[in-house]
């Protein structure tokens, strides 16, 4: 039996909960109103801010007129791509850095210097390399979400409890057997964080590379409509990619959950 | 009793960037069959140095160990309880066997008697994190066990624990060890859980370490660790060992 005083404090949170959102969509909405009346009373100018109608009307006739779905498959497939990719070698190299510290000591400062190498301006030279297609693409998303991937990952291995690594040492435990039953199991959580980060890593990266070289995908739309000026094209490809960055991160948040059970 | 092994002016050095660091100066005692050893000493004196030699997992680097039985199996019990917390406690308690692959059916067996016999059986398919932790440390006890070892060594257990579950805990660890009837060394710096649990203690200097004394501890009869402590002669060690701990150049 729950007390009075009890249900009361429920009753209060839930109130409270249900004001955070009201106030979070609330301002969603008076954005979007505020942006539309705006730009129809020609406050802000319509043709640089565009309009949420405009943006209605853009995206239907990019859908019936410009393949839209084969634009949003396309980036859709060099996420996956560089994703997948780029957890499995963060992953690999991880578990390299940590299992053989000279070689660590070794590349430490060339990570550094990658790391701090604002990797657009490697983007020319990928083209050139790589050619002018969707390998191109996935080499700069992959360039992007490496080296995060890695750190966090090595960083997740680092931190496990000394005990737990004193313990095996005292089975006498081959390096296969402490990385397989404690080292990857106990920094699983880092692993999945880094889900995380590497899918927002990622969407930085496949975006920069289809502005540099690309024949389809949002971030071609964005650049065509700036190139013609079309900029309700433009907003269009914006508040799409923002759907499909929410979506994306509500997917590993899910698959987040399942595997933290 | 029979003498299980024989340190024999063992003597370790430390090698880091700066300095040559002397840990062990000259040891020498012998661990016989059976019996309950304690070694306190200063903390940083290099008690755990000692074990980790003791059980190869570390080098001396003068002095020699003589063992008495081939193949003297050593079970080490860590001051944390150190359990995975991913794994049910069955998989917790085998996971010794499974590196060391010798998860066969009869070891498997010995393990749920144990299990059994500690009153945990029924703790089989919890997660570690639904015990205490004192069942945590039977548990990790088992652990040790599992790998039948002919000596257990326990570097500060129950350290971790507070003051009312370490008591308990080492109780009941005192008593699985004596009913398995095997022979430990412990390092602590506990001196009444050194009195109390022990057939023997060695007291040991600061860095660079020796021995400085080795006690034989009488009492009028042997009960659990805790009512040991109640024992007329409890305060008189207790004195000695104090003494030698905090009276030092």
């Amino acid at each position: 039996m729950k007390s009075k005083e009890y249900l009361e404090y429920l009753k209060k949170e839930k109130r409270k909960k249900f004001f955070i959102l009201t106030m979070q969509i609330l301002i969603l909405g008076v954005f979007i109103i505020l942006w539309e009346v705006l730009s129809n009373k020609k406050i802000i100018n319509p043709f640089l801010f565009s309009s949420p109608s405009r943006i209605i009307i853009t995206i239907k006739n990019l859908y019936f007129n410009y393949h839209l779905i084969k634009h949003i498959l396309t980036t859709l497939y060099e996420i996956f791509i560089a994703f997948t990719l780029g957890m499995i070698l963060s992953f690999g190299v991880a578990i390299l850095l940590y299992e053989f510290k000279t070689f660590n000591k070794i590349i430490d400062p060339y990570l550094t210097m990658l790391n701090s190498l604002p990797k657009v301006a490697l983007g020319p030279l990928i083209i050139i390399i790589a050619g002018a297609n969707t390998k191109s693409i996935i080499v700069m998303a992959l360039l992007i979400n490496l080296i995060v991937g890695i750190m966090s990952i090595y960083n997740g291995f680092n931190n496990i409890d000394s005990d737990l690594i004193m313990l095996f040492k005292t089975f006498r435990a081959s390096k296969w057997d402490t990385l397989t039953k404690l080292i990857i199991p106990a920094s699983s959580k880092s692993i999945i964080a880094c889900l995380k980060l590497n899918i927002a890593q990622t969407l930085i990266g496949v975006i920069m590379g289809e502005f540099l070289v690309s024949q389809a995908g949002i971030g071609y739309l964005i650049i065509y409509g700036t190139q013609v000026f079309n900029l309700n094209m433009v907003m269009s490809g914006i508040v799409i990619l923002i759907i499909i960055s929410i979506l994306l991160y509500e997917i590993v948040s899910l698959i987040e959950k399942k595997l933290v059970k | 009793m029979n003498k299980l092994l024989s340190i024999n002016n063992l003597q370790k050095k430390y090698y880091t960037k700066t300095d040559e660091i002397l840990a062990i100066k000259d040891l020498s005692f012998d661990l016989y069959d059976g019996e309950f050893m304690a070694i306190v000493g200063p903390s940083g004196c290099g008690k755990s140095t000692l074990l980790n030699i003791l059980t190869n997992m570390d080098k001396l680097t003068n002095g020699n160990i003589t063992y008495y039985k081939d193949n003297l199996k050593f079970g080490y019990m860590l001051q944390s309880d150190s359990m995975l917390d991913w794994k049910t406690i069955w998989e917790n308690v085998i996971l010794g066997l499974e590196i060391k692959k010798i998860n066969t059916k009869e070891n498997l067996d010995y393990v749920s008697k144990l299990l059994e016999s500690y009153g945990l059986a029924e703790f089989k398919n919890c997660y570690p994190k639904e015990l205490s932790g004192g069942m945590r440390q039977r548990v990790a006890l088992i652990r040790t066990l599992a790998l039948k070892p002919d000596v257990l060594v326990l570097d500060e257990p129950f350290s971790k624990l507070d003051y009312q579950s370490g008591l308990k805990v080492s109780d009941d660890v005192y008593k699985i060890i004596k009913q398995e009837k095997k022979t430990a060394i412990m390092v602590t710096h506990d001196l009444a859980q050194a009195i109390s649990l022990s057939d023997r203690v060695i007291t040991l200097t600061k860095r660079p370490c020796t021995i400085k004394n080795i006690y034989e501890i009488k009492r009028d009869k042997n009960l659990t660790p805790i009512e040991n402590r109640k024992d007329k002669n409890f305060s008189y060690y207790y004195d000695l060992l104090w003494k030698d701990l905090t009276y030092e150049e």
